[in-house]
């Protein structure tokens, strides 16, 4: 078994076990999306036109609520300096945490989504671009955060600093996200926003593993 | 079983090292260590050799534990160079991970994993499944396979440090570095420990030890930390 794998297989069963990180996301992102209807009132039609926007914004901020614990706890008790050392390339490192990052809560989001939609009353026309933006924006998501959650660790109030750094970050992702849904919505074709959407996934696949990698080596120097 | 534990370990040991062949030198040369802008030493030059025992001495904070993670390729000196076979360590930082274990102050050792689960990972992280010590002995060198099926967060101290020293026998890495290895160890820990590095170095190995103690193994040569701390102090911003 490559050391990737291996790491992805521990993070896995160490998530799974405590299950609290996927089930705090998750309660995050329902508990959010549920209070707009309450907020702004149960017209349907006011609901269905700002669907999109509340969904992406709560998958957002819930996905920021697990980002500081993405190297946390291997950062206290050390076992990020062993990490460190390893026979595989930093970067394969960090990719394998950010792909159990994402199947926790990235991949769980998804599959919720459609269901909490239904309280915006989200038009059925943009329940599957919906999942398939999400499929999308929450790997990208977790790589940008991978960077941030780098950047912070070990600093005080790193929260408050994480999400300072990233959310400018999500910008682009959030303009998209929702376009694809809009677009699905009114009617138009859904084709450029997702492949925007593939080609910041690609950008930030290509280069996010190598930033955070240098960022984890100047929080353990 | 207690009467012969040295015995097993001395039986078991050499096995690992038979990959250590040739002489190899892991040497510093004119080393410097900022943190956070301070300087904790400079032109620190240090050498060890296959088959050779360093042990670093000084004062709290004069910078054992930086060294050592400079050694393990942690970070990089801000002057000087630390190489292996006279290559520096950060133009090949990949095979230079694949020589090191690494035990540090902290145990490395997940609280929800068991002791078995704990180790085994690191035996599939470092793809050392083709080496023929397998989890169960290298649970037995440190007397740890009682606790096999414990998980991390009931062990005590002690306990953690010993699954912690247990990963230096996973796999073959010549080049060991120990922080303070022999704290929260039990007397007969620290004598399996002592055998075991012993054993270590005997089969061509090499082990940097850092230490407040006397170390009842003959170290080959001794670094002391306190004789290149910066006199001024001077603060590098």
């Amino acid at each position: 078994m490559s050391p990737a794998l291996s790491l992805i297989r521990r993070d896995l069963r160490l998530s799974l076990r405590l299950g609290t990180d996927t089930l705090m996301v998750l309660a995050f992102f329902s508990v959010t999306v549920v209070l707009f209807p309450f907020g702004i009132g149960p017209e349907p039609g006011v609901l269905a036109r700002i669907a999109g926007g509340i969904l992406f914004v709560a998958a957002l901020l819930s996905t920021l609520l697990s980002l500081d614990r993405m190297f946390l706890s291997d950062f206290d008790d050390g076992s990020l300096d062993i990490l460190l050392i390893s026979p595989a390339s930093m970067a394969v490192v960090v990719f394998a945490k950010v792909v159990v990052h994402w199947l926790t809560t990235g991949l769980p989001l998804t599959i919720l989504a459609p269901f909490v939609a239904v309280t915006l009353n989200l038009p059925s026309a943009g329940q599957q671009p919906l999942i398939l933006a999400l499929l999308l924006v929450t790997p990208t998501l977790s790589l940008v955060g991978a960077v941030g959650a780098a950047l912070v660790l070990g600093t005080r109030k790193s929260g408050f600093l994480l999400s300072l750094l990233v959310l400018p970050l999500y910008i682009p992702v959030l303009i998209f996200g929702v376009g694809v849904v809009e677009a699905a919505v009114t009617g138009i074709a859904v084709g450029p926003a997702l492949a925007a959407l593939s080609g910041l996934l690609l950008i930030a696949i290509a280069l996010c593993p190598w930033a955070t990698a240098t960022a984890l080596r100047v929080a353990l120097e | 079983m207690k009467a012969n534990d040295r015995s097993t370990v001395s039986a078991m040991v050499p096995r690992m090292t038979q990959t250590v062949s040739a002489r190899m030198v892991f040497s510093g040369d004119a080393v410097k260590c900022l943190r956070g802008g301070r300087e904790i030493f400079s032109d620190l030059d240090f050498n060890v050799a296959s088959g050779e025992l360093l042990t670093l001495t000084g004062p709290n904070g004069s910078g054992k534990t930086s060294l050592l993670r400079l050694m393990a390729g942690i970070g990089f000196p801000h002057a000087g160079k630390i190489s292996w076979n006279g290559q520096n360590i950060l133009n090949e930082p990949q095979n230079h991970s694949a020589r090191i274990r690494y035990v540090g102050h902290q145990d490395a050792v997940k609280p929800i994993l068991t002791v078995n689960e704990n180790l085994s990972f690191w035996y599939q992280y470092w793809k050392v499944h083709d080496q023929k010590r397998t989890i169960e002995e290298t649970l037995d060198v440190f007397d740890l396979t009682k606790l096999a099926d414990v998980p991390g967060r009931l062990l005590s101290a002690g306990q953690r440090k010993k699954v912690s020293l247990a990963r230096l026998v996973l796999g073959s890495a010549p080049i060991w570095l120990l922080d303070e290895p022999t704290s929260s160890l039990d007397d007969k820990s620290t004598k399996t420990l002592f055998d075991v590095v012993a054993n270590h170095v005997a089969g061509n190995g090499l082990v940097v030890i850092a230490t407040h103690q006397t170390l009842p193994l003959l170290g080959n040569s001794e670094v002391n930390l306190g004789t290149y701390a910066s006199v001024t102090g001077t603060v590098f911003l």
